[in-house]
């Protein structure tokens, strides 16, 4: 049954389908958690003892950022598998992922911009987290920017798939790089393997905007996804009965 | 807890309140483009399909 299922899965036709039935559901939940995450990250949470209010940004800013790191991965990962067994619909979430990767982390250096501003006197510092980053944003424009640039699609999307994969190395660079340079940029406080140096109910917002920003991802790569395999089947008569049916 | 002090935010009103503006912004036009596209190429392949059969 669920050879069967990924099989289907794997054929454009029932991918736009299945990723079409999910869409609402991931939207909803993510809904959902946001409006939860904002309600105890803005009203129930204290203020931070050294930073005030200001922290409050942390709430956007961490998730954004780790999301800026695991769309790479998962493009990596799907650059891979792509390359490797020729899967159409991997080259799809690829290119499909790396917009929305490109958002969070213009999120993550725009939101820590404005929160190093009152805290650290500076919108910017060229240290190693806040650089490695930036070349993050560089990564996923340059995986746009190459897809757009080459028309046959199939070689655009061998072409991203092997740049997703040499730009990878840049992934443990950033993670590392609080504890590797010395830098303006706070340690981790949640991925560390002793307790967690953050309190419960700052803990809570956090995850909840951390799983809220992961459903987004779900749906809205989804919705990109769809858009792509009609692009790409445009010829198709499954495509044509839809477009001819709306 | 008023609603003056909540948007003061202890004086980091302005960081605060641009951060999470900036974000609301860009999250919802990455669900809007992808939205229009959909609707922008539905409506493209329809009108290429009709054409094909008038000239056939």
């Amino acid at each position: 049954m669920f050879n069967n299922f990924f099989h289907k899965l794997a054929s454009p036709k029932h991918f736009y389908r299945i990723a079409g039935n999910l869409i609402p559901w991931l939207a909803g939940a993510c809904l959902l958690l946001v409006l939860a995450g904002l309600y105890y990250g803005l009203l129930v949470a204290p203020a931070d003892y050294q930073q005030g209010d200001s922290y409050r940004i942390m709430f956007i800013h961490v998730p954004a950022a780790w999301m800026s790191l695991f769309i790479y991965v998962v493009m990596a990962v799907a650059g891979a598998i792509g390359l490797i067994w020729r899967m159409k619909l991997a080259e799809v979430m690829l290119i499909s992922s790396a917009p929305i990767g490109a958002s969070f982390t213009f999120l993550a250096l725009v939101t820590g911009s404005i929160w190093g501003k009152p805290m650290w006197g500076t919108w910017w510092v060229w240290d190693a987290r806040l650089t490695s980053e930036l070349i993050l944003l560089f990564l996923y424009l340059g995986v746009i920017a190459l897809h757009s640039a080459i028309d046959d699609r199939r070689i655009a999307a061998r072409a991203v798939a092997i740049l997703a994969l040499v730009g990878v190395i840049n992934v443990p660079i950033i993670h590392y790089s609080v504890e590797w340079w010395n830098t303006l940029h706070q340690g981790p406080t949640v991925t560390k393997f002793d307790k967690p140096s953050i309190h419960l109910s700052m803990l809570i917002p956090l995850l909840l905007m951390a799983v809220a920003f992961k459903l987004y991802y779900a749906f809205v790569v989804l919705m990109r996804a769809r858009c792509e395999v009609l692009e790409r089947e445009r010829n198709a008569g499954w495509v044509r009965e839809l477009a001819e049916e709306k | 807890m008023n609603l003056t002090e909540f948007l003061h935010m202890g004086g980091y009103g302005f960081y605060v309140w641009t951060s999470y503006g900036i974000s609301l912004l860009v999250l919802l036009v990455n669900i809007i483009v992808p939205a229009r596209q959909k609707t922008k190429l539905l409506a493209d392949i329809a009108r290429k399909a009709r054409r094909a059969r008038s000239t056939s």
